[in-house]
């Protein structure tokens, strides 16, 4: 017979040391991580995070292949795209830093709720350093306050709204694409001269973030040139048939009708606005126009041939004439066959601009990176030379006005570029009351 | 005034898809006591063949033009349906514009076949199972058609504009003495009130003159003693759950120039459907069409600017404030019989 030495208080002080023992390398390690997920392989993972599902599921696809592009000529596969044509050349084609580049990919379903946790599973799951996309403002707007708390640098895809770089805006949060009040400023002058100064509108806006900041913009700058406003409903997200905001609109005395409406909305929207016979009415002796403020090639596909001759402003569009705008729809044409989005563009252009950054700053950590990128001064990446303002972290550049073309050559060739505005016109001080009411904070480097 | 009559031509169109589907529903109902929750799905099943036919009939091959440029620089690919090829440019443009009231002759052997496939498959096996069950299963089976529909089309809305000959819109203010352009009603919308009121007077006709309809509104009334009399009412039940489908479907089809067809479209209706059934009185058909284009035109006059202005938020929540007020003050609906799942 053997006698157990084992005791309850035995096993309770060797399961204390035990424990310790085993927690004790981690606390170490993460000590020693200065910043969340700080690359030690060889390789550096990025987080893509699109919807691929939901309502905005085609820009979304158009971001990814974008991503995927980036990704290959940031790895020096390919033919480069616009790392050849970029003002900054800290970029060799070898990864970053020397690390190749890896991604992972989530789905937004353009749901706030559904982006944070695919945002959440890359970071903590997937070890990603950066997360980057969306299509959407109050995605882009969640997104970028979890990679604030989280220790990541978010580089955020196609949103619109004043939001995102105004009361929303972050540290650790970046925009490359336009917004709202730009908009309303390269928009107002050309609506000016082309329907004169005394015209009466009417705004039917989509009911979020970012259709109130597109309703105020376009509001103030038409108001500015001598408009007048004469009503301005919210309409539901997702309403379908919009018919019944559409009539009552020849009954209201307006003679321009402005549709803050993305996506499906605003094809749903415009083509209900053209069937109740809008375009050939006439009101106030003048003929009644329609103008949509944010227009995209994706968009104008869905809306046919109802989106000719009207007005909105882009981001950017692959017929533009520019050595970095023909490299980049030339490398991406010859990959997929059609031309690149403006979703997709600006997604490329961010994944370029935090590489290039990290390049320079020599580190992955977000707060060096966050230093690399304010007030950074870049030219080559198809808007002309741009600036990231530090104080708000929103990219100026020059604004495209363009207009549903008439006679279009081929299926993508949708939009004709009526002016491009110059970036001084849109430009506004960080404290505008557009913007008001929010501030970046200090980075966050996380771990 | 005009802005009434405008509001009540606006609910037209709208009523007029909530009456058919609604109908159906109460079809499936009322025949084979079926709760049937994929419906929506099968009206947006019929949007989708008259997309499908539109793709059919653009099937293009590809040549290349040496005279044009392509976006990247290098020689233009010109794509040529194949119908403009066989029939001349002529007929097959034709063909083409046209490719949605054609997609009528097209989905009406589509949504039958469709229709008796989900009722021998699957529906058959829940006859005699709780109400509850006949949801779960029809809603997961909607939302399993939802995902291959997704899965092949993409989510995003198809556009599919009606023909030429019924684009714009007709000045109804001009016809009633007001001033032109006050009020104005899209063609399309106009033919699409019509056909539904075709569809509908069809499925009466139907149902009030033929043998078989007599046959299907006996076993509604008393399915067991008709079984008796020794016809086979369950493969008449099983036709009028094709017919149901294919009425869902032509709706669907001729829907889709009024609003760009995409994945959850069907739900969107779905839902209303049920509450336009509930409010009409279940079982009972006239009450499914009456209550259809009454909360069409209610749901229309409530998204008035004027009125969302005193009471905002009314337009999303009209149709059920109507529901909870009918089925309080008459539980069985407008139409309602006695006896329907009361037992």
């Amino acid at each position: 017979m053997t006698k157990s030495n084992i005791t309850r208080r035995g096993v309770l002080k060797t399961g204390a040391v035990a424990g310790a023992g085993v927690a004790l390398p981690t606390i170490f390690t993460s000590r020693a991580h200065a910043y969340t997920n700080e690359p030690t392989g060889s390789t550096v993972t990025l987080g893509f995070n699109v919807p691929q599902s939901g309502p905005y599921a085609d820009e979304g696809a158009d971001e990814l292949r974008a991503y995927q592009l980036a990704v290959e000529h940031l790895n020096g596969e390919g033919d480069g795209g616009m790392l050849n044509t970029f003002s900054s050349k800290a970029l060799q084609g070898n990864g970053i830093l020397g690390k190749k580049v890896e991604y992972v990919t989530g789905d937004t379903q353009t749901k706030s709720d559904a982006a944070r946790a695919s945002a959440r599973s890359m970071i903590e799951k997937d070890g990603a350093v950066m997360i980057t996309g969306g299509s959407s403002s109050g995605v882009a707007v969640a997104v970028q306050a979890l990679c604030q708390e989280a220790g990541v640098i978010f580089m955020a895809g196609l949103t619109h709204s004043n939001d995102t770089t105004g009361k929303d805006r972050r540290a650790n949060g970046f925009r490359h694409f336009f917004n709202s009040y730009m908009s309303g400023a390269a928009l107002a002058p050309v609506l000016a001269s082309a329907y004169g100064t005394d015209r009466k509108a009417y705004h039917l806006t989509a009911d979020y973030n970012w259709g109130y900041t597109t309703e105020q913009a376009i509001k103030e700058s038409t108001e500015a040139i001598g408009w007048e406003t004469v009503n301005a409903v919210k309409t539901p997200l997702g309403a379908g048939d919009f018919s019944s905001y559409i009539t009552p609109v020849l009954q209201s005395g307006a003679d321009v009708l402005v549709l803050n409406h993305y996506g499906g909305d605003m094809v749903n929207s415009l083509t209900n606005a053209v069937q109740f016979g809008l375009r050939e009415a006439q009101a106030n002796g003048k003929d009644f126009q329609i103008v949509v403020p944010l227009f995209s090639r994706l968009m104008a596909r869905g809306a046919g041939e109802n989106i000719k001759g009207i007005f909105g402003s882009t981001n950017w569009h692959w017929s533009l004439p520019d050595e970095g705008s023909q490299a980049f729809t030339r490398s991406f044409g010859t990959k997929y066959g059609f031309p690149p989005s403006q979703a997709a563009h600006t997604c490329y252009v961010q994944a370029l601009l935090y590489a290039d950054a990290v390049e320079r700053a020599g580190t992955f950590e977000p707060c060096a990176v966050v230093e690399a990128l304010e007030d950074f001064e870049f030219d080559g990446l198809g808007n002309g030379p741009t600036l990231y303002r530090a104080e708000d972290h929103q990219c100026f550049k020059d604004v495209l006005v363009v207009k549903g073309k008439e006679n279009p050559e081929s299926e993508f060739d949708l939009l004709e570029i009526v002016e491009i505005t110059p970036v001084e016109q849109v430009t506004y001080p960080p404290d505008h009351p557009q913007f008001a009411g929010g501030s970046l904070g200090s980075c966050n480097n996380g771990a | 005034m005009d802005v009434i009559i405008l509001q009540i031509l606006n609910g037209l169109d709208k009523g007029s898809a909530y009456a058919l589907i609604a109908l159906g529903l109460t079809l499936i109902f009322g025949t084979l006591g079926v709760v049937n929750f994929a419906h929506g799905a099968l009206f947006m099943l019929g949007a989708f063949c008259a997309v499908t036919l539109n793709r059919l009939l653009t099937l293009s091959f590809t040549t290349v033009d040496e005279t044009r440029t392509d976006f990247l620089g290098n020689p233009a690919k010109v794509e040529t349906p194949y119908v403009e090829a066989w029939f001349g440019p002529e007929v097959g443009g034709w063909m083409i514009e046209w490719s949605v009231p054609l997609a009528i002759l097209f989905a009406i052997p589509i949504m039958a076949i469709i229709g008796l496939v989900m009722e021998r498959g699957l529906i058959k096996h829940f006859y005699k199972r709780p109400h509850a069950d006949q949801i779960l299963v029809t809603f997961g089976l909607a939302i399993v058609l939802q995902e291959i529909i997704k899965f092949y089309y993409g989510a995003n809305p198809i556009p599919t504009p009606a023909p030429d000959a019924f684009k714009g819109s007709f000045d109804f203010g001009v016809l009633l003495g007001f001033d032109p352009l006050t009020i104005m009603y899209p063609y399309w919308r106009l033919v699409y009130f019509l056909f539904a009121m075709v569809v509908i007077g069809a499925v009466f006709a139907f149902l009030q003159f033929t043998t078989f309809g007599m046959v299907v509104r006996a076993g509604m009334a008393d399915r067991e003693t008709v079984g008796l009399l020794g016809i086979n009412i369950d493969r008449r039940f099983t036709i009028m759950f094709a017919i149901a489908a294919i009425v869902a479907g032509l709706a669907g089809v001729m829907y889709t120039p009024i609003l760009s067809p995409n994945y959850h479209m069907g739900m969107d209706f779905l839902v209303l459907s049920f509450v336009v059934v509930v409010v009409g009185g279940m079982g009972s058909l006239p009450g499914a069409v009456l209550s259809g284009f009454l909360l069409g035109i209610l749901q229309s006059f409530a998204s008035m600017p004027q009125v969302i202005a005193v009471l905002p938020g009314i337009n999303q929540i009209i149709i059920y404030l109507v529901a909870i007020v009918i089925l309080l003050t008459r539980p069985r609906g407008l139409m309602g019989r006695k006896g329907v799942m009361e037992e």
